[in-house]
């Protein structure tokens, strides 16, 4: 596999680590990380580096990853590029909106890394 | 037709939601299995404390508290790292964990998970605090225990609509 850019938006350091490694054991390598702490971080990150997948939280201070998403599309950053949500939020409307503001996966906290593996590689294959 | 909790606050408020979700967390996120146990006793000086807010048709709070040794051994488990001491990145795997509990929590119950937000979470750390709740709608408080270490979680209840 060739090297995989990956952006990890979540405000909880600790998240980003534990999502970063479930990709490693998911066998993404190389693996090339960037982080954001928050949907603003994320769009700046976004203007600055090419990625291959994002994989964000919804829960965030200063931007939610719902607005993240709409901001990725209506400002054309990342055209193509896989987002897969990693999130508490668990009900069915919550899945709704984020596939209808452009989410290609979403994943609910907590999770295996077999359940990372799963959604991400059947996206980054499809891509 | 608008969505009420209020009939169903023996099915939101049973114990066993609780006691499924701190088992799911921690089998899942941490790799380790916790169990229900008796009263939490705090035996040490400093302790840890993580709260995230619910509202919406519910409101209150989810709390997870520890000793500081515990805090550092679950975050230890979910970052791999070893610590000696209460730093960030244990408050904020705690801040972490909490946020977790909480939505697996109202996720066990549909309208409460469509129609109940969390708030990000906040951790507080330090000595002899206690935290007050005014004449909650319910309130589940149960410690567990897991590689010799004990915690307690709470889910407050202040509101149902």
């Amino acid at each position: 596999m060739s090297e995989v850019r990956t952006l990890i938006v979540d405000d909880s350091s600790v998240m980003r680590k534990i999502v970063e490694r479930s990709l490693r054991q998911a066998g993404l390598d190389p693996l090339v990380v960037y982080e954001a702490g928050n949907g603003a971080e994320g769009l700046d990150m976004l203007k600055a580096k090419q990625v291959d997948l994002i994989l964000s939280d919804i829960n965030m201070p200063s931007m939610d990853g719902l607005e993240f998403l709409r901001q990725i599309k209506a400002q054309n950053l990342a055209p193509g590029v896989p987002v897969v949500m990693i999130t508490t939020e668990s009900s069915e409307e919550h899945v709704k909106q984020a596939i209808l503001a452009g989410a290609r996966g979403y994943i609910r906290k907590p999770f295996t890394a077999e359940q990372v593996k799963e959604r991400v590689l059947s996206l980054l294959h499809a891509a | 037709m608008a969505v009420s909790l209020r009939e169903s606050v023996q099915l939101v408020s049973d114990p066993r939601n609780l006691d499924a979700s701190v088992e799911e967390v921690f089998q899942l996120m941490l790799g380790v299995d916790c169990r229900r146990d008796g009263v939490f006793v705090l035996d040490e000086q400093q302790s840890v404390t993580a709260v995230v807010g619910f509202g919406g048709l519910l409101s209150g709070a989810c709390v997870f508290k520890s000793g500081s040794s515990a805090a550092m051994k679950i975050a230890a488990h979910m970052t791999g790292m070893e610590f000696s001491e209460i730093d960030d990145t244990v408050k904020d795997g705690i801040g972490e964990l909490c946020n977790m509990l909480a939505g697996a929590w109202k996720g066990k119950v549909p309208n409460l998970a469509a129609n109940c937000g969390l708030s990000v979470p906040a951790v507080i750390t330090g000595r002899d605090y206690h935290l007050h709740v005014q004449a909650p709608e319910f309130k589940l408080n149960h410690t567990y225990r897991f590689d010799d270490a004990s915690f307690e979680v709470t889910i407050i209840c202040d509101g149902l609509q």
